[in-house]
């Protein structure tokens, strides 16, 4: 049997399948937790800080103090994700014992392995990976993620590079349909991905496992215009609580996310809102301090 | 009537709903305004969030829409989170119920993600065991004297139904069996042939 169909996959992808539609929010501590359920949030993603002050303030980026977890998980009834390092299999399993609900191996932590990811089988609960394109989805879907978001810019609130990575997933998809069954494996080297993976998209069209965006969400516009894009769902991080009103912002983008179909709602979503977070142009960032170069 | 299942698609599992309904011949549509119920065949509130699916009902007349919706005999299916927005009485921690189906839901009742699985449940009236997915599942703690359980788990009841309103703890869209959808729309499969 495929271990994609084991019962353990089914029940990681299943919980994935109920966050569509739906927007999960980046959180510090309970009292954010609390907005972000309030506001509509499918589900919180618990973090030291978010990624804008991790940009601001350097040093190491780690995986939330346990406190913190706690703190949150005892505050909320919705979903409580929370981020471990790339690679870094011990964090995995703290927060696996913690029973978080889903575990983003993340590129806005400091990775813990410049080669290696987490091998994400060997683990009961799901796991959320971030891609540029879809050879690196299917890599991170090899391993064991139950979900997929683009990788974006973090804590940028400049939407450029989400859109650049879903656009280069949905090309991706979209020639492997089109290729005759004698030129999948080629693609499936040029991909670098598992070629029973590089297959079954070929055959279905579809990416495996649900496929989120994140990276640059700071306003409903830019949450409706990943969703045009194929989108199932959108992940918002520093957009939110670096906004002058987190719980108008937080509604509104949750708002934008299930019309982005209807652009009324839309205008309604916009006009409730102050200034959002200043941000920074993702093109005027030199390569190192790019957070999707980390993984691969 | 324009003979579809609309498939409230606020937030959570629409999409899978959809495609265990097109398996059985029956076309659906999206619903994410409260007067496209109008003109539906039957109601789908699928699996996600339930608090979050209030936050919709809050901001939008939906209560009163799928109240009316029911009212008219229409069938409704609801799938845990949507079962439980169904329920009369909601616990682990309180929250509203629509009341639309006599019981008492507890949220979470099995844990957290870790503790989701895959299992059968037993249905004695359609001489089988149903596959079931069980996601952050609730538990039906009480059933009143209209409700009729059509399956169980552990003696438990995990589908339910109070005349047109239909509801699981499991995922029925999540697996390939198509009883429990068929169960709650068959008869509208002959209605929309004949149309």
């Amino acid at each position: 049997m495929k271990r994609s169909d084991s019962d353990s996959y089914r029940v990681k992808v299943g919980l994935a399948e109920m966050l569509k539609g739906g927007v999960i929010m980046d959180v510090v501590n309970a009292e954010q937790a609390r907005i972000a359920e309030t506001a509509g949030a499918a589900a919180v993603m618990a973090l030291e800080r978010v990624p804008a002050d991790i940009r601001r303030d350097g040093g190491v980026a780690r995986m939330s103090p346990v406190a913190k977890i706690r703190e949150i998980q005892e505050a909320v009834s919705i979903p409580v994700m929370a981020k471990c390092r790339i690679g870094h299999s011990a964090e995995a399993r703290i927060l696996e014992a913690l029973k978080v609900d889903f575990i983003d191996e993340s590129e806005v932590l400091t990775p813990a392995d410049e080669e290696n990811h987490v091998y994400k089988h060997d683990f009961t609960v799901p796991f959320v990976c971030g891609c540029r394109n879809l050879g690196e989805a299917l890599r991170r879907i090899g391993e064991g993620a139950a979900m997929i978001r683009t990788k974006g810019e973090a804590g940028t609130g400049d939407i450029v590079h989400a859109v650049k990575h879903l656009r280069e997933v949905h090309r991706d998809i979209r020639n492997l349909t089109l290729m005759s069954r004698d030129e999948r494996m080629r693609e499936a080297k040029r991909l670098a991905a598992p070629f029973e993976l590089v297959e079954e998209v070929a055959e279905s069209g579809r990416m495996p496992v649900p496929n989120f965006a994140a990276g640059g969400v700071a306003t409903p516009a830019d949450a409706a215009l990943c969703m045009m894009l194929g989108a199932e769902a959108i992940f918002v991080g520093s957009g939110i609580f670096k906004s002058d009103d987190p719980a108008l912002r937080a509604r509104a983008i949750v708002k934008a996310t299930t019309h982005w179909q209807d652009a009324h709602a839309l205008v309604e979503a916009e006009e409730s809102l102050g200034t959002g977070m200043k941000g920074i142009e993702a093109a005027s960032l030199p390569e190192e301090a790019r957070m999707q170069g980390r993984g691969w | 009537m324009n003979g579809k299942i609309a498939v409230l698609a606020l937030q959570g599992d629409f999409a899978a709903h959809g495609r265990r309904l097109r398996e059985i011949g029956l076309d659906s549509f999206e619903a994410r305004k409260p007067e496209q119920l109008e003109r539906a065949a039957g109601l789908v509130v699928p699996g996600g969030e339930s608090t979050t699916l209030w936050k919709f009902f809050e901001s939008a007349p939906w209560e009163d829409a799928i109240r009316r919706f029911a009212a008219t005999g229409r069938p409704v299916l609801g799938t845990c989170a949507g079962a439980i927005v169904l329920a009369r009485e909601v616990t682990h921690p309180s929250q509203k119920g629509m009341g639309l189906l006599d019981v008492t839901v507890e949220r979470n009742a099995y844990g957290r993600q870790i503790d989701s699985f895959v299992g059968e449940v037993d249905a004695p009236e359609f001489g089988k065991t149903l596959p079931a997915v069980f996601i952050r599942a609730p538990r039906i703690r009480r059933v009143g004297p209209g409700v009729e359980v059509l399956a169980t788990r552990g003696g438990e009841p995990v589908l339910v139904r109070q005349e047109n309103v239909f509801a699981a703890t499991f995922h029925p869209e999540l697996t390939s069996d198509t009883t429990v959808h068929e169960l709650a729309f068959g008869a509208r499969r002959l209605a929309q042939r004949t149309a």
